[in-house]
This record gives structure tokens, sequence and C-alpha cells, in this order.
């Protein structure tokens, strides 16, 4: 089992040995060790992303009683392979009035981030890419980033769907990012380090020999986490709050111009990024790599976090499969009237935990500063948004 | 009471049910796989005409007696037919050539509702679809014949009803044959006295 576990660490280390013993230069070797772990990272997420692609229509499909994609390949697994195919060998529009470098650039600018967040990412025990005393700061830093994309998108297609969908998308993240930010560092406060690997140790060890002590299951965590996830599916475009590229009204958004393969990257960095704002709130929230219960520490660390990255992606489709998508001025109403109050209740919540004691009084404390603010705010959002007959001024 | 939010998780727990359901009961997946589930067609559905044959040989067994009252009433006129006729010269009352051309036909049955002979009448085969454009697009006299036990798989009733009709109409024929036949012997057997006179 500890070989197991080791086997990413020993394999790479081998290998390097391996070159080694053929007198590679040492620099050659640093190199080539950045580059299987960066290849490691991305092959694993892009992985992740060509199963994503099919087993959200899957889920969707049986969320809505259908089948779902099953032509190609057994139960349709090879559906990312099709459409792949597909997307490289459509025809690459760049409208006429488009700003064509910015039009080129925007995929890129949206696939980096992306893909430079997933370097911080405590995968297993001793495997972290980079080890960054700020490595939140540095998610959250980098992420923003992808914002910039969706912009340059919008802008850079001339197109007026394409600039409403950018500036949805710019009024949307920004204010998300903040309950987001938010709830991120009142984990960053409660473990004392902005350090992912470190949060995650905070997250150690279990109570009474079987609970585990993630921060989700305390009552600021939990609001924290669920705000935490809230902002994630905000910030990665994602139904009920897909408003940018919300077909409806808006053709498809950003990517109304976008067509074959800088389309595809926009998909892919969208899952990517999707993927790793999951991992990071596994990391914050869910024990990062460590098992739920004490025997189950036999299975790998990197399994725990890729499952439980895939435990988190899957709600992400199971409620896009349930809620319709929210109207603008309900989505940043609900940024700023809900979700930034109980960001500030949780971290005042976690604030009291702390010094209560961390007991089972400041449990009671903190869950009544957090129950107290959601009560009453969500019942003044309840007869905000709550449905009654409709009565008509002039007819009748 | 329902605390704020449990709308949500209402909801979501449709979802769920659904989610698992559907792998478990088979009567909430209602897509049917196409090419392998073929739909059960109401008996009344009809796609393009055919020509009915009586018996065994397409051409012998023919209806059709070229009548060409279809050909006048197609609405978009995709009914092509030039009658047969024989060594001499003299018009057969069958087709040489009867076309169809299914890119044009609407499917409107009033062909079936002219035909007097009871000879052409709407098929039900829907999986018509080619890469040809136009060649096999137009169905020709070979393509078109289709007997009638295949007519009577496809519309049991209406085909029962056209069989009872035709044998109905046959019986008045030969009914009216065998009294005519009877009608012209008597009419000989009251000549015949007049003969033996005649000879005398």
């Amino acid at each position: 089992m500890d070989l197991l576990e080791r086997a990413p660490i020993e394999l790479k280390s081998w290998l390097l040995n391996w070159l080694g013993s053929f007198g590679v230069p040492e620099w050659i070797l640093a190199v080539l060790s950045a580059v299987t772990v960066i290849g490691t990272v991305i092959g694993v997420f892009l992985g992740l992303f060509a199963l994503a692609s099919v087993l959200e229509r899957k889920i969707l499909a049986r969320a809505q009683n259908r089948y779902g994609p099953n032509r190609v390949g057994p139960f349709g697994l090879f559906q990312p392979v099709a459409d792949g195919i597909k997307m490289i060998t459509k025809e690459d529009l760049v409208p006429r009035a488009a700003d064509r470098v910015v039009h080129f650039l925007a995929p890129v600018v949206m696939m980096v981030p992306a893909l430079m967040v997933l370097a911080i990412l405590p995968y297993g025990r001793d495997m972290v890419p980079a080890e960054l005393d700020a490595g939140i700061l540095y998610f959250f830093a980098v992420g923003a980033g992808t914002e910039v994309a969706v912009f340059m998108a919008g802008w850079a297609s001339n197109n007026k769907y394409s600039v409403l969908g950018a500036m949805r998308a710019i009024a949307q993240m920004i204010s998300y990012e903040i309950p987001l930010v938010i709830a991120a560092i009142i984990t960053a406060m409660i473990s004392g380090s902005l350090s992912p690997s470190a949060i995650v140790a905070a997250q150690g060890g279990f109570a009474f020999g079987f609970l585990p002590q993630w921060f989700a299951l305390t009552p600021w965590g939990f609001t924290a986490c669920l705000l935490f996830y809230i902002g994630a599916l905000a910030e990665s475009n994602r139904s009920p709050f897909d408003l940018p590229e919300g077909e409806s009204e808006l053709v498809a958004g950003h990517l109304t111009e976008y067509s074959g393969f800088k389309y595809a990257t926009f998909f892919m960095a969208e899952y990517v990024g999707m993927f790793a704002v999951c991992g990071m709130l596994v990391t914050l929230f869910l024990g990062g790599w460590q098992a739920p219960l004490p025997f189950l520490a036999i299975v790998p660390t990197w399994c725990w976090f890729l499952g439980k990255i895939c435990f988190v992606a899957f709600t992400m489709i199971w409620v896009r499969a349930t809620l319709p998508r929210l109207r603008i001025d309900h989505l940043l109403a609900f940024a700023w009237k809900f979700l930034l109050p109980m960001s500030f209740a949780a971290f005042f919540s976690a604030a009291c935990w702390h010094y209560a004691g961390r007991g089972p009084l400041a449990w009671l404390l903190s869950l009544a500063i957090v129950a107290i603010p959601y009560l009453i705010l969500g019942a003044s959002f309840s007869d905000r948004f709550s449905v009654s007959r409709r009565t008509y001024q002039f007819s009748e | 009471m329902n605390f704020p939010g449990s709308g949500i998780v209402k909801g979501l727990a449709v979802t769920a049910r659904n989610m698992v359901g559907s792998y478990f009961e088979k009567d909430r997946l209602t897509t049917e796989q196409y090419p392998e589930e073929r739909p059960k067609l109401p008996e009344n559905s009809r796609s393009f005409p055919f020509l009915v044959y009586d018996g065994e040989d397409a051409e012998a067994g023919m209806r059709c007696v070229s009548c060409k009252i279809c050909e006048k009433e197609c609405p978009p006129q995709c009914i092509f037919i030039i009658q047969d006729r024989d060594a001499a010269g003299k018009a057969l009352k069958r087709p040489k050539v009867f076309d169809i051309d299914i890119s044009v036909c609407m499917s409107c049955q009033i062909c079936v509702e002219v035909c007097p002979f009871e000879s052409i009448r709407m098929d039900t085969d829907y999986g018509l679809s080619s890469f040809d454009r136009f060649g096999s697009l137009v169905l020709d006299k070979a393509k078109l014949l289709k007997s009638n036990s295949y007519y009577q798989s496809i519309h049991p009733t209406e085909a029962a009803e056209t069989d009872a009709r035709l044998e109905a109409d046959r019986k008045k024929k030969e009914a009216a044959a065998s009294a005519k036949a009877a009608a012209a012997q008597k009419a000989t057997k009251a000549a015949e006295p007049i003969k033996p006179e005649a000879a005398a």
C-alpha cells in the first residue's frame, strides 16, 4: 500500500535516475523533472475533462430520463474522441470586423491560468507540484486572468451578443469572487497559513477516533464551503450562473464568434478551471487528500484527492441538471445581498469558534452565528422571489 | 415550515430520483433507440403510394388499368403513366410506365381516394432515404408493385374492406354475366325454333 501511495513519486525518481545513468547533465534532469510533473498534471486534468464532457451529458440525460450519448464506443465513452475530431476539423471563422490578434489570443489567455492554478494543489501526501507559501493567493490571483480572457473574447468578436455576454461575465465574476475569496480566507485564518499543504494538514486527524476534522464539518466551515461552492459555480460559468453564455437571450455570449479549435480551447479551459476550483474546494474544506475514515487510509492519498474532485464535479453537474438559469439582476442581488453578508457571518463565526476553544460550546456558538443571519436573509429573499398569483392591472 | 433553500433541496431530490430511477425502471426512459427499436406505427399511418397486385405474378395480377385518373388528380403531379400498347398499336389495359417521384409526393392520399380499381394504396415504409438525389427517389413500376398480401399485412382493416368490396363486385359481375348468359341462352333457345323453319 505504501508502495502504491508513493508510486507517482517513485516512478518519477526512477525515471530520472535511469536517465541520469546515461550521463545526462544535471540541468536537463531538472528540466525533465519539471516537465514530467507538469505533463502528468495536465494529462490527468485533460483526461478528466474528456471524461467529464461525456459523463456530464450522460448524467444530465439520466436526470431527464434520457439515455444520453451511447453510440460511439461502449456506452458512448469514445464520444470525446468524436467530439475532438469534429472540433479540430471544423472551419475556424474569424469575423471580418474582429480584432484578429485579440480574438486569437483570448482562448490562449483563458487556457493559461486554468492550467497554471493546477500547480499549487496538493494532490497527495508530499505531492505538490509547486510548494508556495502563499498558494491560495496565487490561486486567486492567477485564476482572475480568466475574466480578462472572457472580456477579450467578447470585445474582439465585435458582436453585440459577445460584448453583452462579456459584460455580464465581468459583472458576475467580480461579484462572486468576493464571497469566494472570503470563504477561502476563513480557512487560511483558522489554519494560520496561506499554503494549501498547511491547510490540508490542519484538517488531519480524527475526533473520537473516527470523525474526520474537515473544515466542512464545522458550522462555519459548512457555510463557507457552500459559499465557496456557489462562488465556484459562478466563477466557472456553470448553470445556474451560466448567464454569460445564456443561449436563450445571448446566442452564446462571448463564445458566439468562436468555432473549431478555438471554441474547443474555451470549452477545455472552462472544464479544467472547474476541476481546479473543485480541487481548491476539496483542499480547503473537504480535507484535501485525507481519507474520510481511519481504516480507509490504506487507499492512496492521490486517489482520495481525485475521488473527492470527481464527487464535487458530479454535484456541480447535478446542480446543473436541477436549477434553471438566474436572471442577471437576481444573480447580482444574490451575490451582494445574500452571499456577501453570509460570508462575513461565516468569517465572524469562525473567529468565535477559534476563540471559544474549538469545543462543543464553540460549535454551538458558531452554528448560531451562521444560522441566524441565514434564516433572516433567507426569509427576506424568499419573500422577494416568492411566486404568487399574478394580478393584472389593465385587463378584466 | 419551509426553511430558506428547501426548494433547491427538493429539486435536487427530484433529479437524483430520476438519475437512479432511470437505471432501474425501464418505463422511465421514453427514448426509442431508432435503428434497433422501430416504433409500432398506427394502422392508418402512411408514407407514399404503391400499386397492389393480386396473386403471385406482379405483371399478370396488376390491378392498375392505366386509366390515368390518379395522374390527373395528383396535386403535386408526381405520378407519370404511359399506357401499354400491343404490337398493332392498340391500347392495353395496363401501364407500360408507372413512376412516382417521392421527392415530390406529399402523401395526400388523393390518388388512393380516386382510384376506381382499388389499385393504388398507401405504404407505411418510411426508410427511403438514399445517397442518390434523383434516381432512387423516383419509384418505377417494379418498385411500386407490391402484393395484396403485403397490403393486408400493413393495413389489415382497410385491406379486408377492399377485398370484401372486390369480392362483392366480382360476384355481382358474375351474377350479371350468368344472367346475361342465361338471357343469351334463352334468346338462342327462343331463336332456335325459328331455325328449322329457316332451314325449311
